[in-house]
């Protein structure tokens, strides 16, 4: 156990210098990541430049929301956000030399990038979540504190299971990497607005089967006192850690099958 | 001439038939696209909600009906990360490029027109299908539209392509351009009117916009194929988009030119 937690460590070490060797290059990387920080927060503005409320939410509000998923889903992307290429291993055949290691497949996949580029995303949001717990004018109360520390950790921890459960799968759908997009980049979409936007189908889909709705508007109404709406109840929220443990078991479980069904490149 | 331009046939051609292989891979970008037009629609329809009446002339169909036909545009103009031409450069297979009897700079255009066309039916098609169950979407009326609708987006793929191009001649200075990409994207993709239409933009937001390419790239063929512009106005946005075409097209054969001269390949 002792040894191969040093292993992953020496890994990630390695990870964050080989970055650190290319300094033009991850400055530029970095500026692009801000810049796609600044630019999802200027749509958030233009849709409220033309209405005062979307989803039940004032742009306040809607601050939050965005702040905290996007904060959520730029953590588990810097983290994790590299799984999506596991097909592009699986066809290489790199993935072969995962089995061949004396540590976990998973534990490999996870530690072989860690992208410090997406950075330059959570000081984005980190800026934005500042900015709108000031205008919310956002006591802080254990509840609002609670609840805040919560969305960080467990959100970030969702947002995290959704890659790996997806990943899971590419062991069968290798040629259709874009399935995956849909619940990680699509549910990160969907979390960054108010679930009231949806019709009740989709919005009982983010909440209850891909539980996008956890990370940042659940959180939201009960941080602001918002009244939220059908499938939508405040105290929903603090079903947090249960909804992360549902994407948890979904994830390791299709992991486990995907990593038992993969054949080897042949080579 | 002839058998120049049998050249570029063939290879849009090749282009089609390269991305008709992967069955898989279309039937996954159809189930995404659609997840991603369902929450695209919801937000632009909650927002003419919110706001009461329709805004800038898009009322919750009008709105609904632009969020899908972005999601039939969007992959056949591409706007993400293509950097065909950049990993060449680093690799030194551009070499190889230069030798060809065709410039390389029509070839990928051929090639990407091809893949463009594929798409359109492929993926766009089937939007255009669920979006229309989904919540409804208008069309364009008139024959002359529709003309002018499908010229659009003929020119939205070429500006799209070009302006790609364009980024990816920066590896004959750079070499890594990844960065660069990706910033060129969010621009493009945000200013382009995917997700928010550019009518809906504060007139500072507008004034920038209109001074790019990118509203050509997704704006302009909405606008005309949904009917929310046509007449004078249809035929004034397809004059900006040949305009643009124009421009990129000559600064692409100038960065080409100028990248040649600069491009140093190692080994042999």
């Amino acid at each position: 156990m002792a040894s191969g937690f040093t292993a992953y460590r020496a890994i990630l070490r390695s990870r964050v210098r080989a970055q650190q060797g290319y300094r033009v290059s991850f400055a530029t990387d970095l500026f692009a990541t801000v810049l796609t920080g600044l630019a999802e927060l200027l749509e958030v503005y233009v849709i409220f430049h033309n209405t005062p409320r979307l989803g039940g939410l004032d742009f306040d509000a809607a601050l939050l929301v965005f702040a905290l998923a996007n904060l959520t889903f730029a953590a588990a992307d810097l983290l994790v956000g590299h799984c999506d290429r596991l097909p592009t291993y699986v066809r290489e055949g790199r993935i072969d030399v995962f089995y061949l290691r004396p540590l976990s497949i998973l534990g490999q996949l996870m530690t072989s990038e860690v992208s410090l580029r997406r950075l330059g995303r959570i000081s984005v949001a980190v800026v934005v979540l500042g900015i709108a717990l000031v205008r919310g004018e956002v006591a802080p109360t254990p509840t609002t504190v609670g609840m805040l520390a919560l969305s960080i950790v467990c959100g970030t921890a969702l947002m995290a299971g959704l890659f790996v459960a997806v990943a899971g799968l590419q062991f069968w759908l290798v040629d259709g990497r874009e399935f995956a997009n849909a619940f990680t980049y699509g549910g990160a979409y969907a979390a960054q607005q108010s679930s009231l936007v949806f019709p009740d189908p989709v919005r009982i889909f983010f909440t209850f089967v891909v539980p996008a709705a956890f990370t940042a508007y659940l959180p939201t109404l009960v941080i602001l006192g918002e009244p939220g709406g059908d499938f939508a109840d405040p105290a929903l929220a603090w079903w947090l850690p249960a909804a992360t443990a549902w994407v948890w078991g979904v994830a390791l479980l299709t992991w486990r099958h995907g990593v038992r069904h993969y054949q080897g490149a042949g080579g | 001439m002839r058998a120049y331009l049998r050249t570029y046939w063939l290879l849009a051609r090749a282009g089609f038939r390269r991305q008709a292989t992967y069955r898989m891979a279309l039937a996954a970008g159809i189930f995404t696209n659609s997840v991603f037009g369902v929450v695209r629609a919801s937000i632009l329809v909650g927002a003419v909600t919110g706001a009461g009446a329709a805004v800038a002339g898009y009322d919750a169909l009008a709105v609904s009906s632009y969020a899908w036909w972005g999601q039939v545009l969007l992959g056949s103009v591409s706007m993400w990360g293509w950097s065909e031409v950049a990993d060449r450069v680093r690799t030194g297979d551009i070499a190889a490029d230069f030798l060809r009897p065709v410039p390389p700079y029509l070839t990928y255009l051929a090639v990407d027109l091809g893949r463009a066309a594929l798409a359109l039916l492929a993926r766009g098609a089937p939007m255009l299908l669920i979006g229309a169950l989904y919540s409804g979407i208008t069309f364009a009326t008139g024959a002359v539209e529709w003309v002018l609708g499908l010229t659009a987006v003929a020119l939205a793929v070429a500006v799209g392509f070009l302006g790609n191009y364009l980024v990816n001649c920066a590896a004959f200075w750079l070499v890594e351009i990844r960065g660069l990409l990706m910033a060129y994207s969010v621009v493009a993709t945000l200013l382009a009117g995917l997700y928010v239409p550019v009518h809906w933009f504060p007139e500072w937001l507008r004034i920038v916009a209109a001074a790019t390419p990118f509203p050509s790239l997704i704006q302009t063929p909405i606008d005309i194929l949904s009917g929310y512009a046509a007449g004078p106005a249809a035929v004034r946005a397809v004059a900006v988009q040949v305009g643009w075409v124009l421009a990129l097209g000559v600064a692409g054969a100038l960065a080409t030119a100028a990248g040649r001269r600069r491009l140093e390949v190692q080994g042999g």
